[in-house]
């Protein structure tokens, strides 16, 4: 079997309140989307909010090793396509 | 429906980075700087400018104008020449808040065009020229084989949209005059919005739908966060109020939240569906005596939006709405009694409670959750980390479900005898229409649909507030979580009564 894509949503508090609570729909949909070839989960503060200024930058989503600042749907959507290009 | 999905996020993000930095700047060791410098540490030089401005100068004058309304302020009150950091000295150093919540950034506002009638290119010069004909005000000619309409004569009634057999007339929409449900807010000869105070109800319809952001809530954080500085030397507790909509706003347990506050430097919180129960039973209760007077129907008066636009715009409706007080009203009460001298903190998901708590002494601040969501940002708070910690009342499951659309008139009837049933009706949200259907029930002195009329002016109720964090969906999802495990208030009622 192919290797799956992992996607991490971050609902840490400052990814949360910067606007990762808008990306909670892709716990449903990106499953519903791409069946078992992405895992997608919201996980804990990724650790990135707190390094300097770079909460604002937040929400961060993680797709494999690749970081999604200011994450929006279509960023992350975008970023899983290219992966399974 | 959901009022926050197609809140513009860009813009919301925008607000909530100013004020981590109003918020960061306060806990710094130099205020006054530290908030002169936030335009320019979010576009320092040689920066990109987002495509939607012309140059730094202006995306840092907007950026600095943001920062006023973070300060508190009025934007369009403020001079152009006033520093940033005299702002900051005189916002530390104000008594009580500016009074008149909203405030709009202009230089945001120019981006849109007035509202008007226009004629597209799908127009086909077509000879049965229908518009021309139908148009009363004879403000349509054709000019090179197309229609074309004279904004001096045009009065906007839109008969040539509905005759157009091509559909190629478009009416151009202001997305703030769209949404407001009272008409106070236009743009101005300037093409820059301007409230009508007079008739602004508060509700904040107009901050979420505009695609600039450019529509503010003077934040009181300064003040509250110089309430908690000097909480020892003034020898005054602070003590936030949480209404039932916060449940639903962060990623965490109740217990959580409670201790994620306290963290913030608080000296305790209650919850607001504590006195959201009061209003349950003083409203069943009233319910049935007006019933039994022969009234037709009576409205909910929890939402401080509806009740401005009952005050302002209905007042045949003040006779049929409840006397009952709001549930941030008792829990104040309550707040304050059981903690004399205290500073109370009202936590909330819209701007209209701004407005409610000017006219209740027992209300010192009101805060909304994008800035209680910046704070903790500000501080560094994992709120999922956080120990958990019980509230010393508890609240019953219907006062917890107050925020979600429903959950009032559902509360109200738990508590009613069976041979005074209501019939609920649920305007789930204030639009145009709605605030028709209401003055046609006033006028009437009756609702052929239902007696019970509960009023929000949020669709979704208060999770759809105009500051609310999390998406209405999830925050649903929260809210009926922790309802479903708490007591009816049923239980607590009987238990009374024996
Ligand atoms: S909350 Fe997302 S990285 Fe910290």
């Amino acid at each position: 079997m192919e290797k799956q894509i992992s996607v991490k949503v971050c609902l840490g508090t400052t990814c949360f309140v910067m606007g990762s609570s808008n990306l909670q729909e892709l716990i449903e949909t990106v499953p519903k989307k791409y069946g078992n070839k992405v895992d997608v989960a919201g996980v804990p503060c990724l650790g990135l909010c707190s390094i300097d200024w770079e909460f604002s930058k937040a929400p961060y989503v993680k797709v494999d090793d690749e970081i999604i600042k200011e994450a929006t749907v279509e960023k992350v959507l975008k970023a899983i396509d290219e992966k399974l290009k | 429906m959901a009022m926050n999905s197609n809140t513009p996020k860009q813009t919301s993000h925008l607000k909530r980075e100013i004020l981590v930095r109003v918020i960061k700047a306060y806990l710094s060791d130099n205020f006054e700087e530290n908030t002169r410098l936030i335009p320019y540490a979010m576009r320092p030089k040689n920066s990109d400018v987002p495509n939607y401005r012309c140059c730094i100068f202006k995306e840092r004058a907007i950026l600095r104008d943001r920062t006023i309304a973070g300060l508190g302020f009025s934007i369009e009150e403020t001079d152009d020449s006033v520093l940033l950091s005299d702002l900051a000295v005189k916002a530390e150093n104000r008594e009580t808040p500016q009074d008149h919540p909203l405030t709009v950034l202009t230089t945001a506002c120019k981006g849109c065009v007035p509202s008007r009638i226009y004629v597209t290119d799908l127009c086909q010069g077509c000879v049965a020229r229908p518009c021309v004909n139908t148009c009363k005000f004879g403000a349509i000619s054709i000019q090179n084989g197309k229609s074309v309409i004279d904004p001096e004569k045009c009065k906007n009634c839109g008969m040539c949209i509905q005759v157009c057999p091509y559909q190629a007339i478009q009416k151009i929409i202001v997305p703030c005059e769209n949404a407001c449900p009272v008409g106070a807010i236009a743009k101005d000869e300037n093409g820059h919005a301007k409230i009508d105070f007079d008739k602004c109800i508060s509700c904040g319809k107009c901050a979420s739908a505009c695609p600039f952001g450019a529509v503010h809530e003077k934040s009181q954080i300064i003040d509250v966060l110089k309430q908690i500085k000097h909480k020892r030397k003034n020898q005054k507790r602070v003590i936030a109020m949480v209404a039932p909509a916060m449940f639903g706003q962060l990623p965490c347990t109740p217990g959580q939240l409670k201790e994620a506050i306290l963290k913030l430097g608080f000296d305790d919180v209650y919850e607001v569906a504590q006195g959201a129960d009061i209003t349950t039973k003083t409203e069943a209760h009233e319910f049935v005596e007006r019933l039994e007077n022969g009234e037709e129907f009576m409205t909910t008066s929890c939402c401080a939006g509806y009740n401005e636009l009952v005050d302002k715009h209905i007042p045949e409706m003040q006779h049929f709405r409840s006397d009952t007080k709001t549930p941030m009203y008792y829990t104040a009460e309550i707040a304050k009694c059981e903690n004399p001298g205290a500073i109370t903190v009202f936590f909330s998901p819209c701007v209209a409670k701004k407005r409610e708590a000017l006219n209740n002494s027992n209300v010192d601040y009101v805060l909304n959750y994008e800035e209680i969501g910046a704070w903790m940002i500000a501080l560094g708070i994992q709120v999922a980390e956080c120990e958990e910690s019980n509230f010393k009342t508890e609240a019953s499951a219907e006062g917890r479900n107050y925020c979600i659309t429903g959950g009032v008139a559902k509360a109200v009837q738990t508590l009613l005898p069976e041979e005074i049933p209501a019939h609920p009706v649920i305007i789930d949200g204030l639009t145009k229409q709605t605030v028709r259907d209401l003055k046609k029930y006033a006028k009437n002195g009756m609702c052929e649909l239902g007696n019970l009329i509960e009023v929000m002016a949020c669709t979704g109720g208060c999770l759809g507030g105009n500051s609310t964090v999390n998406a209405i969906k999830p925050a649903v999802k929260q809210v009926t979580n922790y309802v479903n495990e708490s007591h009816s208030i049923k239980e607590q009622f009987e238990e009374q009564k024996n």
